[in-house]
């Protein structure tokens, strides 16, 4: 635990999405950034160009999204706490070293500001197709962790978050905006330091014993302290399945040990990384669940719902990975029928219906604008019927 | 007189070895192929560590994925076996967060001539203070022998069964036209120049290059008239030209018996690094203060 230096002085400001982003990780203590201009993320890239070499950091252009995520990797390993920021396109090119950083335990923060896809689909609009992708991207099974910003003092409160969850488990964590959150204007509160909890990770002391006994990679335990590249502990760390030197291996043992360890660490914490906001749940019927920008959509639309004398409320997902699935079967239990409302054809829908216990829909809009208020009401008008 | 190896030299064990301080021994055997190129390196690289004066803690390997992508797991230093193609990006990003280390990328030619082509030429043209050692051995030999970016053309591999129809890069020659500070090729034949090249990479500010050819007799010289694990180093010795200020683009490997190859080292000049750059960077920055919001 440290406090945040050098950041943005406390107070109110009227900022951008992407631009609280950034202030968010200089405060949360990055001095990294490499990355790749893409529509709708590119002011993040440019507010650190600015900002980080007056901390005394680096933002650097890599050739593109693939080097940037390699060279995130290398950094996390010299000690940096670093961060990125891409859209579709991008966050496609980063996943083959997504992995690489899940199976290496490198702590780093993907800020993704999601368009209208497929392909280049529309850059500049908004979309929430990219969810699935964030757990299911990368090939090779990784459990991951993602945050979903609704909001410009969320966008800057979740990717403070993001950088502390990431410390802490050492993987790579996702702050999965869009492009309304990332381009609007709204009011940013800076707190003041002492409000701001900053997570430093545990590094390996090299004066440590290294054996058998205590090894470098200790699967049985969740959290490792992390060998920094240069201070004398001589560690290989390896993209291959390594046991617990860090040494490759074939052994269908290891790979029980390694895989088990890596997904585990996430898996047995859920609950403390799990956040939702619950709406209008107390005498809710339904309940529309929403994350994102979709969900100031999912909000107009429980208004126009309780005028029409439909008790609706709204379950906001702010990590949608690890999927809080506990929450959405205890919701579930006491409401009549969901509505998954988001901008693509159908992702949080299926994990929240694998949960539920209560009939679930899909309000589900196809990228380009905001989800239309009445659709949603609509869609829970369907769940009724 | 040392015995021929192809007449079967004595055996000898030994309890330790020179290169211990530097090697994980306790990984040994390695999985290289009889007659491969890249434990001589290995040597080199080893020995101009202990040669070069800077501590071992910060010396640092970084490797992709292939044959020549395994050596930094053997080596007892901070090593890392990244993506394949990816070292030097991600070397890029460890001496930008920490410039004082000494960061050598040993890969492969596919690794990082032809999938890290372009991680190549931008780390290169950026002039990141690196040492990138790349054996080449015309194919890729860890998945059983295809063609790649350096395979001679004409060559057979099993995904050119009927000769290579594509034009191999000529690496040096790419390197230096995108701007490294040192450029270099030596053969694994060449043990003591290629340790003494690495010895200068490493004093070398900037982006240090050497390509180091190296014999692949299972999947490569099988195919291509260097069956035996000699035939090709015995080509080494007698068809490479020693050439410091050969021109660049006149230097194209064919791996013909017949044809020479120029080796030397023929790039050595000072540029300012990525990371001095950086580095004036931050400076000016913090000088002028932090602009009001």
């Amino acid at each position: 635990m440290s406090k945040p230096v050098g950041g943005l002085a406390p107070g109110e400001y009227f900022t951008m999405g992407n631009f609280a982003c950034v202030e968010g990780a200089i405060l949360a203590g990055c001095r990294f950034y490499a990355g790749y201009p893409i529509t709708p993320s590119s002011e993040i890239f440019e507010r650190a160009s600015v900002r980080f070499p007056q901390v005394g950091g680096n933002a650097i252009e890599m050739e593109d999204e693939v080097g940037s995520m390699a060279a995130l990797v290398g950094a996390s390993f010299g000690g940096a706490k670093v961060m990125t920021a891409t859209s579709g396109p991008g966050f496609s090119l980063m996943m083959e070293n997504i992995g690489l950083a899940y199976i290496m335990e490198a702590p780093c923060v993907l800020v993704n500001v999601q368009r209208a896809g497929p392909s280049t689909g529309i850059p500049t609009l908004v979309g929430q197709g990219d969810m699935m992708q964030a757990k299911w991207g990368s090939h090779g099974d990784l459990e991951t962790i993602a945050y979903s910003p609704s909001s410009v003092q969320e966008f800057f409160d979740f990717t403070i978050q993001a950088f502390n969850t990431a410390e802490k488990f050492r993987t790579p964590v996702f702050v999965m905006a869009d492009q309304v959150v990332g381009m609007m204007w709204e009011r940013l509160r800076v707190p003041p330091s002492e409000e701001i909890e900053v997570v430093d990770r545990r590094a390996f002391d090299p004066a440590a014993p290294l054996d058998t006994e205590h090894p470098l990679f200790d699967y049985a335990k969740d959290f490792n302290p992390m060998p920094i590249a240069g201070k004398g502990v001589h560690a290989n760390i390896d993209s291959l399945t390594h046991d617990s030197r860090g040494y490759p291996s074939t052994d269908y043992s290891v790979s029980v040990n390694m895989t088990r360890h890596l997904s585990g660490k996430i898996k047995n914490h859920a609950r403390e990384i799990w956040r939702w906001e619950e709406r209008y749940l107390d005498d809710a019927d339904f309940v529309v669940v929403s994350y994102g920008s979709a969900a100031r959509s999912a909000l107009a639309a429980i208004k126009i719902a309780r005028a029409e004398g439909i008790r609706a409320g709204l379950l906001r997902l702010m990590t949608p990975w690890p999927f809080p699935d506990e929450v959405v079967e205890r919701v579930s239990n006491r409401v009549s029928g969901m509505v998954v409302a988001e901008v693509n054809a159908g992702q949080m829908l299926h994990p929240v219906r694998e949960n539920a216990r209560c009939p679930v829909v899909g309000a589900n809009w196809a990228p380009g604008t905001l989800i239309d208020p009445r659709s949603i009401v609509e869609a829970m008008e369907a769940v009724t019927a | 007189m040392i015995p021929s190896v192809r007449q079967g030299g004595p055996e000898v064990k030994v309890e330790h070895h020179v290169n211990d301080s530097v090697i994980r021994s306790e990984r040994l055997p390695n999985i290289w192929c009889p007659g491969c190129g890249i434990g001589i390196v290995v040597g080199a690289y080893v020995r101009a560590i202990q040669k070069s004066g800077i501590p071992r803690d910060r010396h640092i390997s970084i490797s992709g994925i292939g044959c020549t992508g395994r050596v930094s797991g053997y080596l007892n230093l901070d090593s890392y076996h990244t993506t394949h193609g990816r070292a030097v990006a991600f070397a890029t990003g460890m001496a930008v967060a920490r410039p004082e280390l000494e960061i050598t990328v040993i890969a492969g030619d596919g690794d990082l001539g032809v999938i890290g082509g372009n991680h190549l030429i931008h780390a290169a043209r950026r002039n990141v203070d690196l040492n990138v050692i790349m054996v080449n051995n015309f194919n890729y030999g860890m998945t059983g022998g295809q063609h790649g970016g350096t395979t001679p053309l004409g060559a057979k591999t099993h995904t050119s069964p009927y000769g290579n129809v594509e034009t191999p890069f000529n690496i040096p020659y790419l390197v230096a036209a995108a701007g490294a500070s040192f450029v270099a090729r030596w053969t694994a034949m060449h043990v003591r120049q290629v340790t003494a090249a690495i010895s200068r990479m490493m004093e070398v500010k900037g982006f240090a290059f050497m390509e180091v050819l190296s014999p692949c007799p299972p999947t490569f010289g099988e195919f291509n008239g260097f069956p035996e694990a000699l035939d090709m180093m015995e080509y080494f010795r007698d068809k490479a030209v020693v050439d410091h200020n050969a021109d660049l683009s006149r230097i194209g490997v064919t791996a013909r018996p017949e044809d020479q190859l120029v080796v030397g080292n023929f790039v050595d000049r000072r540029r300012p690094t990525y990371q001095e750059l950086l580095g004036d960077l931050r400076a000016r920055v913090s000088a002028q203060g932090v602009a009001k919001k």
